[in-house]
C-alpha cells in the first residue's frame, strides 16, 4: 500500500506524510500535565530529557506547519517548562536533577530520576536546546510567551557548567549521586559540539574558552574511503548539533585548519555511511548505495547466530558505526533520512527505497529505529525494531524542517547564546560575521 | 592442585635449565678489572654483552636466575606460544568460516599446550647458553649482584671492578592493591605458564596488553573468562577504534567484558574465589577458580645496594637516567625496563645498543632519538609507531590520517582477516610520517615497515612507489600512500592534464 502511495507522491509530499507522522509521536507519547515525553512508545518507557528537547523544538515545526494550534503549542510549552524549573533539584538519588543538570530518564508521571539513570550532560543540553528553542519562537508579548522566555532563562542560568568539569579541562559525561562523577569525558568528536557552546555561553557558570580546545584536540581527521572529514563513526553524532545549528559556513580553528566546515564534514560523512553499505565488508542482507544508516540506534537483541552457515553476532542497542564498526547489519532508516540536509541526493533515494522494499515495516508513514534485513523476520525487513524512539522522531521533524524551510536553524540564529557560545568556541565567518 | 612456584620438571624444562641457568656452573675467575660488567641476562643485558664483546671488551654477565630473563621464561616467548595454539583453536570453531569441516569434537588437551610452550622455550635457550656466551669471551656469573662502590660489584662471594657497568635488570609484576587479594592468591606473568590445568573460569583485572592477551587465549582454551578494566575502553594509550575493535574481538570470542569496573575485594569460599566489583556505583560480585592481575610493572631496582654506587633511583619510576642512558654514577649505564618507561623486548635491546656505545666509546647516541613499535598480539593485534594524533595535536602539529580499512586488502578478504585497518598520520602540507596504527591479524609484523620509513624519514610519496608484492596484507599500507597521492591530484592538475591529453 505505502509502496504504491510512495512512488506517486512528490518528494515534498513524500516528506511532509513522513515528517507529520513523526510530529505525531510527540501528541501521542507525551504527559500533557508535566510535558514529559516518552523515551519510546514500548508500555512502561519512562521519559527522557533529550527527547521533550526535541519534542520542545518540534512544537513550532507543528505550529508552522498547521498541524498544531499555537495556544496548545504555548501551553505545552509552558508546563513543561514550569515543570524543568519547579521540579526537585538535589542530591537526593530520586530527585529530578542537580546543580542545572537533570537526570537522563525520568519517570514520565512523577519526573523523579528513573532506572538509577546518570545526571547526564548531553541529554540536558538536548532538553536546554528545545528550551532555547521555544524561546526564541515565542516572541509574542502575552502573559504565557513572556514566561516561557523566563522559564528558560531561569533553567539555563542555573547550569553550574564549572561544576560538571568535575576539576577536569573538559566536561565529564554525567554524575550519580551514588558514585559521583562518571569518569569518563569527551574524546574524539561527538556530538557535544551543542554542549560546548551552551556551556561557553552560560552568562552564570560558563566553561572556560580553553575546555573546547582542549576537547578538539582529541580529533581525528581521517581519510577514508578518500573522504577526508573529521571521523566519528555513528551517523548521529554529524546530525545532532545541528538539527539546532546551522554550521554551514562557520568555522572553528580546527575548520580552518581543514579548510572545510562541521556541515560539510556531514556531508562527507554521509557519503562515507553510504560508500560502506557499497563495499558491505560482512555481507549483509540489504546493503547497497540506498540502504544505508548506521548509528546508536535499536538492534535484535545481544546473541550469536548462525545464519547461512556463518556466525554472527548481533546486538541490543548499541552505537554502531563505519567502517569500523560494530556492525551486525542493522540499519537506522531514521537516522540516513535525517542526513536530508548535507545529502539530500542520498536520503531522498534511500527514502523512496525503503517504501518501495520494505513497506511492511513502515507502519503509519513512521519509520522505526531499526531493521535487519539479513535476519529472518515476518518479510524482507528480517527484523524489525518494535515501536518507536522519540530520539529519531524528533530529530526526523527537525531535520526535515531544516530541509525544507530552514526554520529551526533560523530561529536559533536569533538565540543570543548560540551566538556568543560559538563566538566563544573560536567560530568565525558566514552568520556569524 | 597445581604448583604455581614452578614449571613442571619435564625434559623441556630441564633442558631449558642446562642452558639458562646449568647445575653445577662455576663462575670464572674475576678479572683484573672489566671494561663491561653487566647485571641482568635479559634481552637488554644480553644485547650488550654480546656487543660490547664482539668490539673486544673485557665482558662480565651476572644473572642471578635464568639467562633469557622475563622475556624467554615469563614474557613474550611463552605468552606468544599459548597465543598461537588459541588461534588455532579459534580457526577450528569457525572452519565453517573458510569452508573447511573440523571431524567431531574441538576438545583441547591443555597440557601438550603448556608442553609445546616449554619445547619452543627450551629450543629459544639454546642460541643464549651460558656455555656459547662464555665461548663468545663473556664472563658469565651467576648469583646476586651488590655493588660494593662507585666501580666495584660484588657476586656470589667475589668483587668485580669495572670501567663501566650497565644494570639491567628488568622489571617484575605490580601487586595490586586489592583488599584480600595477596590471601587469596593469584596469577600473574610469572607463575601464569606454570599452570598445569586450564582454569574453568579465570578473572583478568587490567585491559592492557598481557590482561587482553591472556584473557582472549584463554577463553580459546575454553574458560569462562570475565576481564574487568577500570577505563572506559581496553589499552587506554591506543586509538579509540582500536580499542573497541579489540573489545568487539575479545567479545566475540565469549569473554565476559566489564569496563568502567574496579575490583575492590577478594575472598574465599570453599574451593573458589569470590571477587567484588564496582561498576558507577553499583556493586557486584563473580566466583571464579583464578584470578589474573595484569596491572604495571615495578622496575627491579632493589638489593643491588644502589646507593653505595651513587645510583639515583625510584621503586616506580626505575633508576634515573639522562638522554645518553647515563645514571647519576657516570660510570653505570642503565638500559630496559629498569629504567624505560616503553618495557619492551626491543626496546631493552635497542637501549643496550646505545649504553654500550656511550659507556665504552664515548658515544652521544640518544634515547629519544629512538623510532620504538610496539604490538599487543591479540586477535587482531593492534600495533603503533610514532605519534599518536592526539601528541601531534597537543604539540600544535596539524594532521591527516590515511585509512585503509582491512576489508579492502585482497589478501585479507582471501585469509579471512578483514577486521581491522591501517592508519597513517602525517604533518599536514607534508607527506612526512609522523606516526600509525595498524590493527590486523599480523599488524606486528606490518608495523616495522612503518618503522622502517619513520626512521629513514621515508615519506608517503615515496612510500607510494615502492612496489609491494601481491597479495600481501602489508599492501594496506601502498594503499594509504596511493590514498595520499590521490589528494595531491588537484582541481587544476587535473584540468591541466585533461588538457594535455586532449592534444
Amino acid at each position: 500500500m505505502i509502496a504504491q502511495e510512495c512512488s506517486g507522491s512528490s518528494d515534498e509530499e513524500l516528506l511532509d506524510r513522513f515528517q507529520r507522522a513523526a510530529f505525531d509521536y510527540f501528541l501521542s507519547h507525551s504527559n500533557s500535565e508535566n510535558g514529559l515525553v516518552a523515551d519510546t512508545s514500548r508500555p512502561g518507557a519512562p521519559a527522557s530529557i533529550a527527547v521533550v528537547g526535541f519534542a520542545l523544538s518540534c512544537y513550532p515545526v507543528g505550529v508552522e506547519r498547521g498541524w498544531m494550534a499555537r495556544a496548545d503549542a504555548v501551553a505545552r510549552t509552558l508546563n513543561t517548562l514550569r515543570f524543568f524549573l519547579g521540579s526537585m533539584q538535589s542530591e537526593q538519588p530520586d530527585a529530578t536533577g542537580y546543580m542545572g543538570f537533570y537526570y537522563h530518564f525520568l519517570d514520565i508521571r512523577t519526573g523523579r530520576r528513573a532506572w538509577q539513570s546518570e545526571l547526564s550532560l548531553i541529554d540536558t543540553t538536548l532538553l536546554l536546546a528545545g528550551v532555547l528553542t521555544a524561546s526564541a519562537y515565542f516572541n509574542q508579548d502575552s502573559a504565557s510567551e513572556t514566561e516561557i522566555r523566563a522559564c528558560a532563562e531561569a533553567i539555563y542560568r542555573r547550569i553550574d557548567w564549572q561544576w560538571a568539569q568535575g576539576g577536569a579541562t573538559t566536561v565529564r559525561q554525567g554524575w550519580r549521586p551514588e558514585s559521583g562523577f562518571l569518569h569518563y569525558g569527551w574524546e574524539g568528536y561527538s556530538e557535544a559540539s551543542m554542549l560546548y557552546v551552551l556551556g561557553l555561553a552560560s552568562p552564570t557558570h560558563p566553561l572556560p574558552d580553553h575546555s573546547f580546545r582542549a576537547w578538539t584536540v582529541t580529533y581525528q581527521w581521517e581519510s577514508i574511503y578518500d573522504y577526508e572529514f573529521l571521523y566519528a563513526g555513528p551517523l548521529f553524532i554529524h546530525q545532532y548539533s545541528h538539527a539546532w545549528i546551522d554550521f554551514a559556513g562557520i568555522r572553528d580553528r580546527f575548520m580552518r585548519e581543514k579548510d572545510s566546515d562541521y556541515f560539510e564534514n556531514s556531508r562527507r560523512a554521509t557519503y562515507v555511511q553510504r560508500e560502506y553499505a557499497r563495499r558491505n565488508p560482512y555481507g549483509f542482507a540489504g546493503y547497497g548505495k540506498n540502504c544505508w544508516g548506521f548509528t546508536a540506534n535499536d538492534g535484535p537483541g545481544f546473541k550469536t547466530l548462525t545464519i547461512a552457515g556463518r556466525r554472527r553476532n548481533v546486538f541490543g542497542y548499541a552505537a554502531r558505526g563505519v567502517p569500523f564498526g560494530p556492525d551486525d547489519g542493522t540499519i537506522d532508516p531514521c537516522i540516513a533520512l535525517a542526513s536530508l540536509p548535507f545529502a539530500p541526493e542520498l536520503a531522498l533515494p534511500l527514502l523512496r527505497h525503503m517504501c518501495a522494499s520494505y513497506p511492511q515495516m513502515i507502519g503509519d508513514s513512521r519509520l522505526p529505529s531499526g531493521f535487519n534485513p539479513t535476519l529472518v523476520g515476518e518479510h524482507a525487513a528480517g527484523w524489525v525494531s518494535e515501536g518507536y524512539f522519540g530520539l529519531d522522531q524528533g530529530l526526523l521533524v527537525l531535520m526535515i524542517e531544516n530541509y525544507r524551510s530552514r526554520l529551526i536553524w533560523t530561529l536559533m540564529r536569533t538565540c543570543p547564546y548560540i551566538g556568543a557560545g560559538l563566538r566563544r568556541a573560536g567560530f568565525k565567518g558566514g552568520w556569524l560575521s | 592442585m597445581t604448583n604455581l612456584n614452578a614449571p613442571p620438571d619435564d625434559r623441556f624444562r630441564r633442558a631449558l635449565i642446562e642452558n639458562a641457568h646449568p647445575g653445577g656452573w662455576r663462575n670464572p675467575g674475576c678479572a683484573a678489572k672489566y671494561n663491561l660488567v653487566i647485571i641482568g641476562a635479559g634481552p637488554g643485558g644480553l644485547t650488550a654483552a654480546r656487543a660490547a664483546a664482539a668490539l673486544g671488551a673485557k665482558v662480565a654477565l651476572i644473572e642471578r636466575d635464568l639467562i633469557g630473563g622475563s622475556c624467554l621464561s615469563i614474557g613474550c616467548v611463552p605468552s606468544k606460544a599459548l597465543i598461537r595454539t588459541a588461534r588455532l583453536y579459534a580457526e577450528m570453531r569457525a572452519a565453517e568460516n573458510f569452508g573447511g569441516q573440523v571431524p567431531g569434537q574441538i576438545s583441547i588437551g591443555f597440557a601438550t599446550v603448556m608442553e609445546r610452550m616449554r619445547r619452543i622455550q627450551a629450543r629459544l635457550s639454546r642460541a643464549e647458553s651460558a656455555r656459547r656466551l662464555s665461548e663468545l669471551g663473556i664472563d658469565v656469573y651467576f648469583g646476586e649482584a651488590r655493588f660494593t662502590g662507585s666501580d666495584s660489584v660484588a657476586v656470589a662471594g667475589q668483587v668485580l671492578r669495572f670501567s663501566k657497568a650497565l644494570v639491567a635488570t628488568g622489571a617484575r609484576p605490580l601487586t595490586p592493591p586489592i583488599p584480600g587479594l595477596a590471601e587469596t592468591g593469584y596469577l600473574t606473568n610469572e607463575n601464569v605458564f606454570n599452570l598445569t590445568e586450564c582454569p574453568a573460569s579465570l578473572l583478568v583485572v587490567g585491559g592492557g596488553p598481557l590482561g587482553c592477551e591472556l584473557a582472549q587465549a584463554f577463553r580459546r582454551f575454553g574458560s569462562r573468562v570475565i576481564i574487568a578494566q577500570d577505563d572506559p575502553t581496553f589499552l587506554p594509550k591506543e586509538e579509540r577504534d582500536a580499542a573497541q575493535i579489540l573489545s568487539d574481538s575479545l567479545a566475540r570470542d565469549g569473554v565476559e567484558i566489564h569496563l568502567n569496573t574496579a575490583v575492590v575485594s577478594v575472598h574465599v569460599q570453599g574451593a573458589q574465589k569470590i571477587v567484588d566489583l564496582v561498576c558507577d556505583g553499583e556493586r557486584f560480585s563473580v566466583t571464579v577458580d583464578e584470578i589474573l592481575a595484569g596491572i604495571g610493572r615495578a622496575p627491579n631496582v632493589e638489593s643491588m645496594n644502589l646507593e653505595a654506587a651513587g645510583v639515583r633511583y625510584d621503586s616506580a619510576g626505575g633508576i634515573q637516567v639522562d638522554d645518553f642512558l647515563r645514571s647519576s654514577n657516570r660510570r653505570i649505564y642503565a638500559a630496559g625496563d629498569v629504567c624505560l618507561e616503553d618495557k619492551f623486548t626491543h626496546a631493552a635491546e635497542a637501549s643496550a645498543r646505545i649504553a654500550v656505545r656511550n659507556a665504552l666509546f664515548m658515544g652521544r647516541s640518544r634515547l629519544s632519538a629512538l623510532t620504538i613499535p610496539w604490538c599487543t598480539y591479540t586477535d587482531p593485534e593492534i600495533a603503533h609507531v610514532g605519534l599518536y594524533v592526539r601528541q601531534a595535536r597537543e604539540r600544535a602539529i596539524p594532521v591527516r590520517t590515511f585509512t585503509i580499512l582491512m576489508h579492502d586488502v585482497d589478501r585479507a578478504v582471501t585469509d579471512g582477516e578483514e577486521e581491522g585497518f591501517v592508519k597513517i598520520h602525517v604533518k599536514q602540507g607534508s607527506d612526512q610520517i609522523l606516526g600509525a596504527t595498524v590493527v590486523a591479524c599480523h599488524a606486528g609484523e606490518m608495523i616495522n615497515g612503518l618503522s622502517l620509513a619513520i626512521s629513514s624519514r621515508i615519506g608517503l610519496r615515496r612510500l607510494a612507489r615502492v612496489i609491494h608484492t601481491y597479495p600481501t596484507q602489508a599492501e594496506a599500507i601502498k594503499m594509504a600512500a596511493d590514498a595520499y597521492m590521490r589528494t595531491r591530484r588537484t582541481r587544476m592538475l587535473r584540468s591541466l592534464s585533461r588538457r594535455w591529453l586532449a592534444w
